[in-house]
């Protein structure tokens, strides 16, 4: 390490990262130290239950073998063949899909929207909604909840009142419960996107913008060819981020549907494996179900990752 | 209500900048109602929280109320073991944000600071442990919990918050960590502070804004959560957190909409306060999160 120090000098290799700077303390134990706490923590309290998880999805494991000591007899992939013959889980692997993708786009939508809109506007409106946009961010998701059932209540909610809707109940259909938590998860989660694409259009240096101009660049030219390309590795960030929120909507579905609507009409991949696993107490088909659903976030994230390493990011 | 403000407003511009950008008064119109929308909602409850019963179940609604009573407040504080609730819901939180938070500080140390074997596998891993979905993991969680005896413990809560907060914590502090300069670990260095020292008077002020905006996160996801509350806390419901206790005016086929926004109220405030204090940082912090 000590011969290297003499190349280093104060050149910056990369973005944020000298490649071959060696530590005042060098010894290669110690980061090792310092992530232990970290490392024995996701070992014991992530990596261990996932591992149990994918366990459990292979074994027969109801209320008998929980509480009446029968023996658990391994069942290999029979739950998963239970699960993929279930004309139910597919319905609700398709609303998941839907349900998210549909979310996305608005949380993407509104929040990108807002955030062009905040450069555009003076410091008294910006602060306005940008205070607003916190506290919808902040409000916690069951709170969330609740006020916008009450907002849409049948009896006692002023949106029906205003909207001349009379006693409808929005929790009654499968679309209309299903759009009502879509704008919960919207209200909620667009703060993230807006402050962050606001965040990202700020930070474009503004020289970039007026040379932009100077060569006779329209304002649209500007926007497609200069600011969405410097936005790009936010844009990948955010849309990422919402698809993993959103694919994993529990709480509001939960609560406004009242643990996942009329029939099942309203369950999400979360929701129906919570209820299989604690609410009929088949624990190994819940198991099975989340096993699915980490699969399908990996798939995600992988191609997260792949959009990292093709930005050239270093990690 | 904000149309009118904004109207106002307008008259006291020169009308020569109004001809000039006319695109101008229309985004600020439209900022200010869509502010308004935004937090209506927030604006409902805290209005229904002091609402009289009848005002409240009644069916022509109105965005305003002359008789603000705090009988909806009452009847949440009223609630057996309330205070309980309250106090297992703070200590939880401020638990896992501690712990997170000097753990996530360590992690970040390593792996922005130091070079080593398999340090960009450790930082996939932080990643991909972000997308776990921690509600699938209440299955397994269950009987870890119900084998070592922490079922009805907060512990229950605690320990798998801190594990949930911890991905993306990490992942955010890297940005305030490394935005320390080198140069001041090799001054360091040099005038013989050992690297405890370093890493405990030195680096941990300098990175204690970006912990405090991390810690938002670990913060409301703790707080918000009613999942594990709803799991793990079987029976004994003195180690009960604040969000069941809302949900105890919460019955679909009646809801006590008064207890229900007055407890919804009670439990925004604090997330709402830690938010508003955090947030430059935040909003910092997300710019360095995402751009590193």
């Amino acid at each position: 390490m000590s011969s290297r120090a003499v190349e280093r000098g104060r050149v910056r290799v990369g973005r944020g990262f000298s490649r071959s700077s060696p530590r005042p303390w060098g010894g290669s134990r110690t980061p090792w130290l310092y992530l232990a706490p970290a490392l024995v923590v996701l070992g014991g309290l992530l990596a261990y239950p996932i591992y149990q998880l994918g366990l459990i999805s292979l074994f027969h494991y109801t209320q008998a073998q929980v509480s009446g000591g029968e023996p658990t007899t391994f069942e290999g992939f029979g739950n998963y063949a239970e699960l993929f013959g279930d004309e139910q889980f597919w319905q609700v692997l398709l609303a998941t899909v839907v349900f998210a993708a549909a979310c996305v786009l608005c949380t993407l939508a509104v929040g990108c929207a807002l955030a062009v809109l905040l450069t555009r506007v003076r410091a008294v409106p910006r602060l306005a909604l940008m205070l607003a946009a916190l506290g919808a961010w902040a409000t916690p998701a069951i709170t969330g909840s609740t006020v916008w059932l009450f907002l849409f209540d049948a009896d006692f909610g002023p949106v029906n009142r205003v909207l001349g809707l009379g006693d409808h109940a929005w929790t009654y259909g499968r679309f209309s419960a299903f759009f009502l938590v879509l704008l919960e998860v919207v209200w909620c989660s667009f703060p993230f996107v807006m402050v962050t694409v606001y965040a990202g259009i700020r930070s474009v240096p503004s020289e970039v913008l007026e040379a932009a101009s100077l060569d006779g660049a329209s304002q649209w030219r500007v926007w497609r060819s200069v600011l969405v390309p410097m936005l790009r590795p936010i844009l990948v960030v955010v849309t990422i981020q919402s698809v993993i929120w959103d694919f994993k909507v529990f709480t509001q579905i939960y609560v406004m549907t009242g643990g996942g609507g009329i029939a099942g009409q309203n369950l999400v991949l979360n929701v129906y494996a919570y209820q299989q696993a604690f609410a009929s107490s088949q624990y190994s088909l819940g198991a099975a179900i989340g096993v699915v659903m980490l699969l399908i976030l990996l798939a995600v994230t992988l191609v997260y990752l792949r959009l990292l390493r093709r930005q050239g990011e270093e990690l | 209500m904000s149309l009118v403000r904004q109207a106002g407003k307008s008259r006291v511009n020169p009308v020569r900048r109004f001809v000039r950008r006319p695109g101008r008064l229309a985004a600020e119109s439209a900022a200010l109602l869509i502010a308004a929308v935004v937090a209506f909602p927030l604006y409902w409850m805290v209005l229904s929280a002091f609402k009289p019963a009848g005002e409240i179940e009644s069916t022509e609604p109105r965005p305003w109320t002359f008789a603000p009573t705090l009988d909806s407040f009452r009847r949440v504080f009223g609630q057996q073991e309330f205070g309980r609730y309250f106090l297992n819901s703070v200590v939880v939180a401020v638990a896992v944000v501690i712990a997170s938070a000097l753990i996530a500080f360590l992690a970040a140390t390593a792996v922005t600071r130091f070079r080593f074997r398999m340090r960009t596998t450790v930082l996939i891993m932080f990643l991909v442990a972000q997308m776990v979905p921690v509600e699938a993991l209440t299955i397994p969680l269950f009987f870890t919990m119900r084998d070592l005896g922490g079922l009805n413990t907060l512990w229950s809560l605690i320990l798998p918050h801190i594990a949930f907060s911890l991905p993306f914590a990490i992942w955010m502090l890297r940005g305030f960590v490394k935005a320390v300069p080198q140069a001041l670990e090799e001054a360091a260095a040099i005038d013989g502070a050992s690297r405890a020292r370093f890493l405990w008077q030195i680096l941990f002020p300098l990175v204690l804004p970006g912990l405090v905006a991390t810690s938002v996160f670990s913060f409301i996801s703790t707080w918000n959560d009613f999942l594990f509350a709803k799991s793990f806390i079987i029976s004994d419901i003195s180690q009960s957190t604040l969000p069941m206790a809302l949900l105890v005016f919460y019955k679909p086929d009646d809801p006590d909409w008064g207890g229900v926004m007055a407890a919804s109220t009670v439990m925004t405030i604090p997330v709402l306060v830690f938010f508003v204090l955090v947030q430059r940082r935040l909003v910092s912090g997300l710019g360095g999160a995402v751009k590193d």
